[in-house]
């Protein structure tokens, strides 16, 4: 994509990705003993506001880095789905510990065997939970793979035909095989009149 | 201590009592299914027991054995500081006991959770559903014929790695699953 | 028309010396129309959820709620986001395997869990009392600086819910400090599973009691400037005063144990009303307040965590020489010089891997101070190497039930105050 297009456009493009992976906004999808280490990665000894990842938007609709921390349980999964839906692309995924990577050392009926089970990862962080040099290890590592715009759902620069190819393998299904995907009765009209 | 309060719940419900035992500093009484209800009761309302807190509510499944079910109560008195553990046989076929909230608010939640992951139905709850599965899982996980890899998803995404069929292969073969 | 001196008046009939608003007031004739029309104005009853992924639920509540205006009318607590199914996994792992598992209950306080589990084996094999008793110095040194760790993670993450963002970051450093001390101890800083079913996995290092010291001053430190911050503030004691009070005999009846009881006025603690471990060689007090709200419970937990330091300090200079296991091969591992170098010690090492420890059939409660409460383990043993039963008895299960209660009645904003002093940890109410 990058391969055949010209020199503005993507050196723009690497302007762009070098702004995006500096200002991360992220959205701690926090469920476990993870948030802990998320915490301390957050403060100030460890400090995550040094790679720019700084603010955490408690909104998905502001964020562009979902940080999946800690065990996603069945129960979890449509949750999750949901707030990954509500985000705007560009969005990256990291899968913060073992749990939300592989499902951790919960093989049961409860625990979902990773997040990457409903939404795409970009990038696996190990550990149970990791320490927080391992987070931010993984966060330049997501870095590093911003820049070379290897992102799931990085959208080129007037390519926004990107979007609906690269999403809609993604779209989940119900249990019944249903698409979990809006219907056309369901989506919100072009003109923002609900009533 | 605990042994005195034994001594007087079976004093004073002796046919409610099917058997005491106490093992390892700990009191137990099994109780007549029947009439848990009147003892729980007692154990809360007597001034020499004063059982007014109930610890936890939980069940044993052993599977095999009739009755299957094993419902144990844990209670515990702040004045006496003595505790005493009930217990009541469940069978299969009906798995139904009195609810215990109208002593114990603690019984609500602890009652919802023996009927979400063992089955055990408790009559007079008010708002008997589960609580640590979602409504759309079928079966009581904790049961002892349950499959520990039972999963029931509730979303996938159509390209996911199937790993059920995958994990439970696995386990099959590796050594932690061979029981002796 | 009004004139300075009843303005007022007016004011002064408005608000009290409080400067909260009085009762009745009196209003002009159309001031009075118009607050008449105001009421008959009909309202529909809203539902709003709140959760499961909510930064103030502590991740994994979802309460569901019925309002109207700001009042809440009704609620329904959903937990059970969080259940990792720990009593299906125990029923599948030997006995020395369910450390990880129990550490990962309370994950802020993992050493009080783990220390749990470990007596409540230890009461089925018999053999409390042949821990060494430096093995109990240890696990109380190390369970009270994971209380200390719960209790500050609880206090500021319930401050930063407030807006009190700078007590969050002092907490998380000196959450820092103490999480420091037990990795020195076990090589992990949150999931330790240090202890072992007899004793603990190792001994202390060289250098951990002047560590220690050091360590427990800037801790000391921090919780003090945490305090001052906030214990004059007026916008903190507005939203903790008098919100969330809940009864002693509702509080009994709910199960509720640990800091939420005893800021009700109940001194139940189990350290002190059943002394397990060596806790009866220390001298603390059990700490308890009045009322039952959130500020009571955040009192409880400042003073708590002071009387853990002082817990901590008392045990590195009663701390006895000698062993840190168990000296019984069927139960402890024996130590790698014995397991290379004769053949009883390797013996040892494989049954216990391979087969795990052979507990006698039977059954046992032991419990625990754990940081919410009374955290006791009930297990069940049908002699093989694994257990039949492994059910925890958590004490954030009962908590959080009584929550409904504490929040129909009140507003919106007080809901996050009142989930933030009750101290559900997800990992242990939902197991």
């Amino acid at each position: 994509m990058t391969d055949n297009a010209g020199y503005v456009p993507t050196n723009l493009q690497a302007a762009v990705n070098w702004a995006q992976k500096y200002s991360l906004f992220t959205y701690p999808f926090a469920t476990a003993c993870c948030a802990m280490e998320f915490m301390s990665t957050m403060g100030g000894r460890y400090d995550i506001a040094r790679f720019g990842a700084e603010f955490p938007r408690f909104t998905p609709r502001q964020a562009d880095l979902l940080l999946v921390v800690g065990t996603i349980t069945e129960r979890q999964a449509p949750i999750l789905r949901r707030v990954y839906d509500q985000m705007v692309e560009p969005k990256w995924v990291m899968a913060f510990g073992v749990c939300a990577s592989t499902g951790g050392f919960y093989q049961n009926y409860t625990v979902m065997p990773g997040c990457d089970q409903v939404i795409p990862v970009d990038i696996y962080v190990p550990g149970c939970p990791p320490r927080p040099e391992q987070v931010l290890d993984g966060l330049m590592a997501l870095q590093r793979r911003i820049q070379d715009h290897r992102g799931h759902a990085q959208v080129e620069l007037g390519n926004t035909a990107q979007i609906s190819m690269k999403d809609r393998r993604h779209l989940p299904v119900h249990q019944d095989g249903t698409s979990m995907g809006l219907s056309k009765d369901e989506r919100m009209p072009k003109d923002g009149k609900v009533l | 201590m605990s042994k005195r309060a034994l001594d007087i719940v079976a004093g004073k419900a002796p046919e409610a009592i099917l058997e005491t035992a106490s093992y390892l500093g700990d009191e137990m009484a099994l109780v007549e299914r029947s009439r848990i209800l009147e003892v729980l009761q007692l154990c809360k309302d007597d001034p020499e027991l004063d059982f007014r807190m109930l610890t936890d509510l939980t069940v044993v499944d052993w599977l095999g054995t009739d009755p299957r079910f094993e419902v144990v109560y844990l209670l515990y008195s702040l004045q006496h500081k003595h505790r005493l553990r009930l217990k009541v046989a469940v069978p299969e076929d009906d798995p139904v006991i009195d609810s215990a909230t109208s002593l114990w608010m603690a019984a609500n939640w602890a009652e919802r959770e023996a009927w979400d992951l063992y089955g055990i139905k408790f009559r007079g709850h008010p708002d008997l559903r589960r609580i640590l599965m979602y409504d759309e899982f079928v079966g009581h996980p904790l049961r002892k014929d349950y499959p520990q890899n039972g999963r029931q998803p509730l979303l996938r995404r159509p390209d996911a790695t199937p790993t059920d069929d995958e994990t439970t292969r696995l386990l099959e073969t590796s050594h932690d699953r061979r029981v002796e | 028309m009004a004139t300075k001196s009843s303005i007022a008046e007016t004011l002064a009939q408005t608000y009290d010396a409080k400067g909260r608003q009085a009762g009745e007031i009196a209003l002009s004739p159309s001031m009075q129309a118009f607050a008449d029309l105001a009421e008959r104005l009909p309202t529909d009853e809203v539902i709003v959820n709140m959760g499961p992924s909510h930064p103030a639920m502590h991740g994994t509540v979802r309460v569901v709620l019925r309002i109207d205006g700001e009042t809440i009318t009704d609620a329904d607590v959903q937990v059970g986001y969080l259940h990792r199914g720990f009593e299906k996994e125990c029923e599948s792992s030997a006995w020395q395997q369910i450390f990880p598992y129990v550490d990962r209950l309370n994950y802020v306080s993992p050493m009080l869990n783990n220390t749990g589990f470990a007596m409540a084996v230890e009461k089925l094999l018999g053999i409390g009392s042949q821990v060494p008793e430096r093995a109990e110095y240890i696990r109380v040194i190390a369970g009270e600086l994971a209380r200390v760790a719960d209790h500050l993670t609880c206090v500021t993450a319930s401050l930063a819910e407030l807006g009190g963002l700078t007590a969050f970051f002092y907490g998380n450093r000196a959450r820092e400090h103490i999480w420091e001390l037990l990795e020195d101890l076990s090589g992990a800083r949150l999931t330790h599973s240090y202890a072992r079913i007899g004793g603990v996995a190792w001994d202390l290092t060289a250098d951990f009691e002047d560590k220690t010291k050091d360590k427990v001053a800037k801790v000391r430190g921090f919780i003090s400037d945490i305090r001052k911050l906030v214990e004059r503030n007026r916008i903190f004691l507005d939203r903790m005063e008098g919100i969330g009070a809940i009864s002693a005999d509702d509080a009994i009846s709910y199960g509720m144990t640990g800091p939420c009881l005893r800021a009700t006025g109940v001194d139940y603690d189990v350290r002190r009303a059943h002394p397990y471990s060596v806790y009866d060689h220390f001298d603390f007090d059990v700490v308890v307040a009045d009322g039952g709200d959130n500020l009571a419970r955040y009192l409880v937990r400042m003073e708590e965590m002071e009387q853990s330091l002082q817990i901590v300090e008392q045990a590195l200079v009663q701390i006895p020489p000698g062993a840190v296991i168990i000296d019984d091969p069927i139960i402890a591992l024996p130590s790698k010089r014995e397991v290379y170098n004769s053949i009883e010690g390797m013996i040892a090492h494989f049954k216990l891997i391979m087969d795990g420890i052979r507990v006698p059939p039977g059954e046992a409660y032991a419990y625990t101070e754990g940081g919410n409460g009374e955290l006791g383990f009930y297990v069940v043993s049908d002699g093989t190497g694994r257990p039949y039963k492994c059910r925890c008895r958590p004490p954030s299960f009962y908590t959080t039930a009584a929550m409904r209660q504490l929040i129909v009645g009140a507003n919106i904003a007080d809901v996050v105050p009142i989930f933030g002093s009750l101290n559900m940890i997800g990992g242990e109410c939902d197991r």
